[in-house]
């Protein structure tokens, strides 16, 4: 069964927030959750994070970052228009429980895929802060919606809003400079910015931050392994039990090395796609 | 003896091995009807038919024989459909040297080959797919009760088409955008053409059947949603999660489970990217750990997704070898490397994370063990093997998404489904299981015959004939 594109609209450069009729997705789908996708029969299957749900309507909320092939075609598809295969939810779910203070770190699109989760943790009770960091101050996305949950540092690359710097810049300054503690963190985002927001963390004595990672996948339910990942020294396939880990037990490195596995197919994949489509710029 | 009985069975036509490792179209061509003829004119209609028993759904192989020998290929396969509801499907992939025709009574005179059932069930289920429109049962009186099946691999398919024309209302809730099972996914296409699945499905629906697929139950649908919308459940989520050795370099670049690859491949088409979007990276020279029918298909795959080389790596020697001696030869055939006696120890990376290579520790053969096979134990030398893919093929494990959805379900100690073999039943009411789930990686025939058996007892539930929960 088709899913239909109810709602789209841009947020920045290459960043597309969708509403996709999904009735089982959005009767079941609990925060850290996340669907696969195939747009069309000669589509591959890809992960993304459902942002939020709305069940009156049957369907649930995902922000697309353009950055190959897929994501560009998905991104380029139109309100009305249908998306072949919706899979979901995956996952398993975020831990929600009332920690106390809880510090919210999100990079890019992964201020998406922590969105459902600081909800959650704020009708939890808990006291949140969030930092949100981007390239620039278009890419520092839900600055609104995050904002109903706490307070919100903003850090960019290049200073056009908030703080200019990282968000573990942003990490210290909360600690170090105002004596902020938490009970926990969840860091999302880029796996690099994961990486150095685990590294932080523990340095700034946090006692836990979680993190969601996004491996690649294929089926999305345990039956390939293409997602594996060590945690604590052990192989674990993330679709299954993650995507969100312990940071401090994750190896990022190989991770990060996984993730480059197909980037010569990729490139290929994306230069011919670009080719017949013409100029994206506008995207 | 007075019987003129041909030694041999009839040669079936094969692609060249030259050819057919450029290609992915079917490597046995089947059987003319003058050949099916002459094939089935080899049986000699026993009376003990040894080869029933011998099957695990037992066919009443003699019968359906008899009448091809008299041409009368409508019958022969309305005979084989009383029993088997994918018989082009079995034809083609059961292990029948272990099964019927390991019981021939024509193998046991010297010099003797068994009748090549298999050929001839193929022969018969593809002779009625060109006929056109495949005839439907009628269904009996609707029963006016809901079964869900959850997995539509063979067991699940069978069980589900059973109830259909037994009168039940089912759905099949397919996790994959593809029904087939491993089918689809795992049996590459060079072995078991897709759309022989594909037709096979078609066939299913029109007993009016509903097949959802993309639904992963567990969690596009919680489990007690499902106990409370339908009448009596079967699962059949089958045994598909990799399993991994677990030595070092296991998450080198270029390390893949079979599944992984042959998910890839078939399934998602990567073989014909970038016009599928699904990439592949296929070495030069593919290392192959394990020698089972999952090992060879691996193999043969890599090959005719452009590996130069392929090597298949196993600890124990080409007599223990678990994989099915025809696809052993078209292996051997097509040129496929064997490196017996070589149990891997660690894959070797290069600085950029890339697989090199597979250090092996050098074995020979000790003690029979549990399996009555010989031990393979370490000589204490290595040895080591280039190669810059690994596919690893050493077994499938439970498919646990919806098994950890539902605790209450009893498992055994491997982590399958405690069902009883004879109906199904599992320790919660309404609730059946079968196929590679409760048995754990086995065959599609088997699979096939636990959803039939399942499926009467099923039945025989619903119908408030027998209850084992009271
Ligand atoms: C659990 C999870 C949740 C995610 N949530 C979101 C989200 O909410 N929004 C969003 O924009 N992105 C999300 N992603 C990332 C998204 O899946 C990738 O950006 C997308 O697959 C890229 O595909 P492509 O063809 O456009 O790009 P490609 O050019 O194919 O790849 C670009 C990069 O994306 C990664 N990638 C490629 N194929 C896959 C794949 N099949 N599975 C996973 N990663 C892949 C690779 O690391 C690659 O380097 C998520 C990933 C995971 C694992
Ligand atoms: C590569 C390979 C080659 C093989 N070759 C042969 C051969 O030549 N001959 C032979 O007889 N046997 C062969 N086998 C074994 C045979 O394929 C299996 O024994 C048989 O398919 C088992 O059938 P099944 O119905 O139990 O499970 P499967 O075929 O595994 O089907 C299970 C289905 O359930 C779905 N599923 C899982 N979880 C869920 C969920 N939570 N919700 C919804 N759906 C779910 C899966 O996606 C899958 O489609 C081979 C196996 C492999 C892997
Ligand atoms: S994506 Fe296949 S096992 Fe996780």
């Amino acid at each position: 069964m088709p899913h239909k594109i109810l709602r789209k609209r841009k947020l920045a450069h290459l960043v597309h927030d969708f509403v996709v009729e999904a009735p089982l997705v959005a009767e079941h789908a609990k925060p850290g959750h996340f669907i696969v996708v195939r747009l069309h029969e000669h589509g591959e299957r890809i992960p993304l994070t459902i942002a939020d749900v709305y069940p009156e309507e049957k369907a649930f909320r995902m922000i697309v970052r353009a950055v190959g092939k897929t994501t560009y075609e998905l991104c380029m598809m139109k309100e009305g228009d249908e998306i072949l295969d919706v899979v979901g939810p995956l996952g398993k779910p975020s831990e929600i429980e009332k920690y106390g203070r809880v510090l919210l770190i999100g990079g890019g699109v992964g201020i998406a895929t922590l969105h459902p989760i600081a909800k959650a943790l704020h009708e939890a009770g808990n006291e949140i802060i969030s930092i949100l960091g981007g390239r620039s101050a278009e890419y520092v996305i839900m600055q609104e919606e995050f904002k109903k949950f706490g307070e919100i540092v903003i850090t960019t690359d290049d200073g056009t809003l908030g703080m200019k710097g990282v968000v573990t810049d942003a990490m210290e300054y909360l600690v170090k400079e105002r004596g902020e503690k938490f009970d926990v963190a969840w860091a999302v985002g880029p796996t690099i910015m994961m990486k150095f927001a685990a590294l932080k963390g523990k340095e700034l004595g946090i006692p836990k931050v979680w993190v969601s990672l996004n491996p690649i996948m294929v089926d999305g339910t345990g039956m390939c392994g293409a997602c594996r990942v060590t945690v604590g020294g052990e192989i674990k396939f993330a679709c299954v039990d993650g995507p969100e880990f312990d940071g401090y037990q994750v190896e990022w490195d190989e991770l990060m090395r996984r993730m480059t596995q197909y980037k010569k197919k990729e490139e290929e994949a994306f230069k011919r796609f670009l080719e017949k489509v013409g100029d994206v710029s506008w995207l | 003896m007075a019987l003129n009985i041909p030694p041999k069975k009839t040669p079936i036509k094969e692609q060249d091995p030259k050819e057919r490792i450029h290609n992915f179209n079917e490597v046995a061509l089947g059987y003319t009807p003058e050949e099916a003829i002459a094939e089935a004119k080899r049986c000699i209609t026993c009376p003990t038919k040894p080869c029933v028993s011998g099957c695990p759904v037992h066919i009443d192989i003699p019968t359906f024989i008899k009448y091809i020998k008299e041409g009368n290929f409508r019958a022969a396969i309305d005979t084989i459909k009383q029993y088997n509801n994918l018989p082009a499907i079995c034809g083609r992939v059961c292990p029948q040297e272990d099964q019927c025709e390991a019981q021939c009574v024509v193998a046991k005179i010297p010099g003797h080959e068994p009748v090549a059932i298999g050929r001839l069930e193929r022969f018969v289920a593809d002779w009625e797919a060109e006929q056109g429109e495949v005839k439907i049962p009628e269904i009996k009186e609707k029963k006016g009760k809901k079964v869900a099946v959850v997995g539509a691999g063979p067991a699940g398919l069978t069980a589900a088409a059973d109830l259909a024309k037994m009168g039940y209302d089912v759905t099949v809730f397919e996790a994959f955008h593809k029904p087939g099972g491993v089918l689809i996914y795992g049996i590459p296409e060079f072995r078991l053409p897709k759309r022989i699945v594909e037709r096979e499905v078609e066939y299913i629906k029109k007993l009016g059947v509903k097949i959802m697929t993309n639904v992963v139950i567990g969690k596009s649908i919680p489990v007690d949603e499902l106990l409370s919308e339908f009448d009596a459940v079967f699962i059949g989520v089958g045994a598909g999660a990799p399993k991994f050795i677990g030595v070092p370099g296991t998450n080198l670049n270029g390390v893949y489970s079979a599944s992984e690859f042959l998910t890839r491949v078939n399934l998602m088409r990567a073989y014909e990217f970038p016009e599928y979007d699904t990439p592949i990276i296929v070495g030069k020279k593919v290392a192959v750990i394990g020698a089972g029918n999952t090992a060879m298909d691996a193999a043969r795959t890599a090959l005719r997704v452009g590996a130069e080389k392929v090597m298949i790596i196993y600890r124990r020697t080409e007599k223990e070898m678990p994989a099915r001696l025809e696809e052993y030869h078209h292996a051997v055939e097509e040129g496929i490397e064997f490196h017996w006696l070589r149990q891997p120890k660690e894959y070797v990376g290069d600085e950029e994370g890339n697989v090199i290579g597979v250090r092996c520790a050098v074995m020979e053969l000790g003690e029979p063990d549990e399996s009555g096979r010989r031990r393979p134990v370490p000589t204490g030398e290595e040895d080591f093997i280039e190669a810059d893919m690994v596919i690893e093929a050493i077994g499938q494990q439970a498919q646990k998404v919806l098994l950890d959805e539902f605790p209450q379900l009893k498992k055994n100690k491997w982590g399958y489904i405690d069902a009883d073999l004879e109906t199904g039943a599992t320790n919660v009411k309404g609730v059946f299981a079968g196929g590679d789930i409760v048995t754990g990686a086995a065959t599609v025939i088997e699979a096939m015959g636990a959803g039939k058996r399942a499926a009467k007892a099923i039945d025989r539930y619903l119908s408030g004939e027998w209850n084992p929960w009271e």
